[in-house]
């Protein structure tokens, strides 16, 4: 069969429509997630519940957190997580003794990143960060102690 | 605002994968530090989501707190990339300032 010429400008045009419509809201979608809740939880289990609605994290030696053990200021601390694990869909990352333990969230769309991020985060004294890793649908976590010797959350 | 831009984007290509590094010139103000002349408290002022597109892909997408440090540093990984394609980076802080930065995947 020969689709009309009518036909098929008809069927072009709605599909142009739809690829602009859903590139709208996608744009729309990833710049306006902030999770208020999340951020003014006041602990780690609080902030899991609001941005995964479940906040029980399989304990999982496929993630490593790499920084320095002692941190002199807690200003600025290297933090790099390595996620051996299928299908990583987020990390994210708490210093469980800030007075907003949650850091970030980094989500990876599409599949394509890979279980790695590097970045430097705020300490207010010594203790633990925690990464919390989606993958495959579930949650794992792993923590390192650090050490710091001037705080870094000011007030 | 002038020109110039607060962001400094790398995206480099290696072995099937696409490192992109990422530093941002931004206070990253808890809204919890004295001004010590002052004595008042400075506003908070922190980026709140960052965004990274491949080929108007999405690849990571990232909601920040006040604990990234001042002057953010970013890096992480994607599958793919061609030497030559471009790679964009957007953020947008809590006072609603946003930056778009636009660079072309190098070889490593």
């Amino acid at each position: 069969m020969i689709t009309s010429r009518r036909n098929f400008l008809k069927n072009t045009l709605s599909s142009a429509i739809v690829l602009i419509t859903s590139t709208a809201i996608l744009s729309q979608r990833v710049l306006a997630d902030w999770s208020k809740m999340a951020f003014t939880a006041k602990n780690t289990e609080e902030a899991l519940m609001a941005l995964f609605n479940d906040s029980d994290a399989t304990v999982s030696d496929k993630i490593t957190i790499v920084s320095p053990e002692i941190a002199e200021n807690g200003k600025v601390v290297p933090v790099e997580v390595k996620v051996d694990l299928p299908r990583v869909e987020s990390i994210t990352l708490f210093s469980e003794k800030n007075p907003v333990p949650l850091l970030a969230q980094f989500n990876f769309t599409g599949g394509r990143a890979k279980g790695w991020i590097k970045t430097r985060i705020k300490m207010a004294e010594t203790g633990k960060v925690i990464a919390v890793v989606k993958a495959d649908s579930k949650l794992y976590q792993a923590s390192r102690e650090i050490k710091v010797t001037v705080g870094g959350c000011g007030g | 605002m002038s020109n110039e831009t607060n962001t400094r984007l790398q995206a480099k290509f290696n072995e099937g994968v696409t490192e992109v590094k990422a530093l941002i010139k931004h206070p990253m103000e808890t809204g919890q530090t004295k001004d010590l002349e002052t004595g008042k408290l400075i506003p908070a002022h922190f980026i709140e989501e960052i965004r990274c597109e491949y080929n108007d892909e999405v690849v990571m997408s990232a909601q920040w707190g006040v604990g990234i440090s001042a002057n953010p540093y970013l890096a992480f990984q994607f599958e793919g990339g061609k030497i030559g394609d471009k790679v964009k980076l957007t953020w947008k802080d809590n006072q609603g300032q946003t930056e778009t930065t636009v660079t072309e995947i190098i070889p490593k």
